[in-house]
């Protein structure tokens, strides 16, 4: 794989641990997680369903406190920050592609990729310009101005991506990208995002369980039952 | 963010326009009802309405409207008369009587008897003949709204004989005027004609309606008139309140209006609730997307805030518009002769639309203000 050069360090997790009531009691769902994601690389985190991928990464990325450690994004201990701050910290910074688009239905696609950069401030006819710019980049120029439910699920993934990127933040998280796609599908979606997400300075997590993509991955960190059980730039042998 | 939340509403047109059209339907109950119940209170005010020259009405201490009073001895006039700052003071005579008409009906209607001379009584305009047509002997002219109650369809009232108390009576004008709360017949005539209609008890004055003189005011000129003469003296309005009041009080009217108003308040907030919180529950993985991507919980705020306030002002605008199409489309008809929304009454049904909006848009707020961002990778 070839990794950048700009390999600095994007999050630096230290004892992260995460605790769930259900019902009586509590379940650790992660034990101390210690890692540094770099920049510049597209790291996957990997792992059987339940292992804590999904919990993990929203704790990195500031949507999900901890119950204890520390977590710094590009410098910044954001949970030391204030709501509102850490809002706006995700806003300026971490690009998000959900599992499940969350596109909403009554906005065309250019406003939909645009999303980002309108709740920045910025206006409207500018951001639409530069999420279609992007929708091009992305081969889906030409539906610019479709709703979502006018869209393939496929196409519907690529306005999602590019609503991740549009305000080119330096933190791209993404959770489970490949699930509901076809092998060949997938990999086209992988490539694209090593093609668009991977940049210098941008650091990239994917998490997933699709063993048919892993050798896309510039570092694979191996989950489970919350531990970190391997880190390198190839899936352990036993996988 | 605000052309999105609008957007997001406007999409949806089934739920759009279900909350258009409960607030619609609330704003055009509550100032329909309130229209109607406002306008038909006044009407116990309609006997003050349709005399405007008098500035003053003096009356038995027991009187209590220009329906339930008690007539004064006629020298009373007089002690009016003699009341300085009082320009000018005229006989009214108020009373009900029977009638038969000339197919046979018998119909209950109230005589008022107008000053003879100046004519000051008469509602102020005529529909047919002019006011001088009292001077002709043994006339009556008949208020506009009594002409459907006691003739039929497309009947020409005028030249009609009555039977008044065993007294030949005329019909020779119409008047148009404020129908009174029970749309009675009325049947105005000369003062000296009315004394003949009406069966003689020994006082037969009931009102004496009396006009200040420049420069005084009619108040101080009520109070002198009271404390001069031991009568009661009302303003105009005084005595049109009085009337209202009396309708309020002695009705179930303010209760039933009110339990309409209630409804369309209740109605208002079941409809606008229940789609506006499935309005929010189809798009709370949306604002969770939102709220993971970066935007404030101020903003969301302001978001379903902008919803609101686009659903209210058109719903409102909506039902305000129909209340006047209604009133208007229905002025024609004797029953709501004369009913016009006084602007408080907007103001009212905008206080219940803002506040439907404000509890239904709090609920929904609510439940996205309770989605932690982590759910959308759930
Ligand atoms: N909000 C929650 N409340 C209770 N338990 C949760 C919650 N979120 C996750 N869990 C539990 O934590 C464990 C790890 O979940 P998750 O991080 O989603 O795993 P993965 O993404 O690897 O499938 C699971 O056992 C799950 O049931
Ligand atoms: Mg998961």
């Amino acid at each position: 794989m070839t990794s950048l050069d700009v390999t600095e360090t994007a999050i630096c997790a230290r004892s992260i641990t995460r605790d769930f009531k259900a019902g009586q009691s509590v379940i650790r769902v992660l034990h101390g997680i210690d890692t540094d994601i770099r920049s510049g690389e597209m790291t996957y985190v990997v792992g059987e369903s339940g292992s804590g991928k999904t919990t993990l990464i929203s704790i990195m990325c500031g949507i999900l406190w901890p119950t204890d450690g520390e977590v710094k994004v590009f410098g910044t201990d954001i949970y030391a920050l204030s709501d509102t701050q850490l809002v706006n910290f995700r806003l300026q910074n971490i690009g998000f592609i959900f599992q499940q688009y969350n596109l909403i239905p009554s906005i065309d696609a250019a406003a939909n990729a645009a999303v980002p950069l309108i709740a920045q401030g910025m206006a409207l006819e500018l951001a639409r310009a530069k999420a279609t710019e992007l929708l091009e980049k992305l081969n889906i120029g030409d539906q610019a101005n479709k709703l979502p439910n006018q869209l393939s699920g496929g196409q519907q993934q690529r306005v999602a991506i590019a609503r991740a990127l549009v305000h080119e933040p330096r933190l791209v998280v993404c959770d489970e990208p490949t699930a509901a796609l076809d092998a060949s599908s997938g990999r086209r979606v992988m490539d694209l995002l090593r093609e668009v997400a991977v940049a210098p300075g941008r650091a990239c997590i994917i998490v997933t369980h699709d063993n048919r993509i892993f050798d896309l991955a510039d570092r694979i960190l191996v989950l489970e039952d919350g531990r970190i059980t391997h880190d390198g730039t190839d899936m352990p042998d036993d996988h | 963010m605000l052309w999105i939340a609008i957007r997001m509403l406007t999409g949806d047109a089934q739920k759009f326009y279900g909350l258009l059209f409960g607030i619609a339907f609330s704003t055009l109950l509550i100032t329909q009802q309130l229209t109607i119940y406002y306008s038909l209170i006044e009407r116990g005010a309609s006997g003050v309405y349709n005399a405007p020259e008098a500035e003053i009405w003096v009356m038995d201490q027991v009187s209590r409207t220009t329906e339930v009073n008690y007539a004064m001895p006629a020298t009373a006039l007089d002690a009016v008369r003699s009341v300085e700052g009082v320009e000018w003071a005229v006989p009214h005579l108020r009373a009900p009587a029977s009638v038969r008409t000339s197919t046979g009906d018998l119909e209950g209607v109230t005589i008022v008897g107008v000053d003879d001379a100046t004519l000051i009584g008469l509602p102020e305009r005529m529909l047919v003949a002019s006011k001088n047509i009292l001077a002709q002997p043994d006339t009556v002219v008949i208020d506009d709204t009594g002409i459907t109650n006691m003739f039929e369809d497309g009947q020409d009232p005028i030249g009609e004989r009555l039977e008044l108390n065993d007294q030949r009576a005329v019909i020779r004008g119409v008047a148009d005027s404020i129908p009174s709360f029970t749309s009675q017949v009325t049947l105005y005539t000369k003062y000296s004609q009315a004394l003949n209609y009406v069966p003689g008890s020994r006082n037969r004055l009931t009102f004496v309606l009396a006009g200040v003189s420049d420069g005084e005011q009619v108040a101080d000129i009520a109070d002198r008139i009271e404390a001069q003469t031991g009568l009661k003296a009302e303003t105009r309005d005084e005595f049109a309140q009085a009337g209202v009041q009396f309708i309020i009080e002695n009705t179930g009217i303010p209760t039933n209006f009110g339990i309409t108003v209630l409804l369309g308040f209740i109605v208002g907030v079941a409809i606008v609730g229940l789609t506006f919180s499935l309005f929010i529950r189809d798009n709370i993985k949306q604002f969770g997307a939102l709220k993971a991507i970066g935007v404030t919980n101020w903003s969301i705020v302001k978001m379903v805030a902008a919803q609101a306030a686009l659903v209210g002002s058109i719903g409102y605008a909506l039902g305000v518009v129909g209340t006047v199409l209604f009133i208007y489309g229905f002025s024609g008809v004797p029953t709501f002769k004369g009913f016009f929304i006084p602007w408080e009454i907007p103001l009212v049904s905008l206080g219940a639309v803002v506040v439907i909006l404000a509890m239904t848009g709090w609920l929904g707020l609510r439940s996205v203000m309770r989605t932690e961002p982590a759910a959308v990778f759930r």
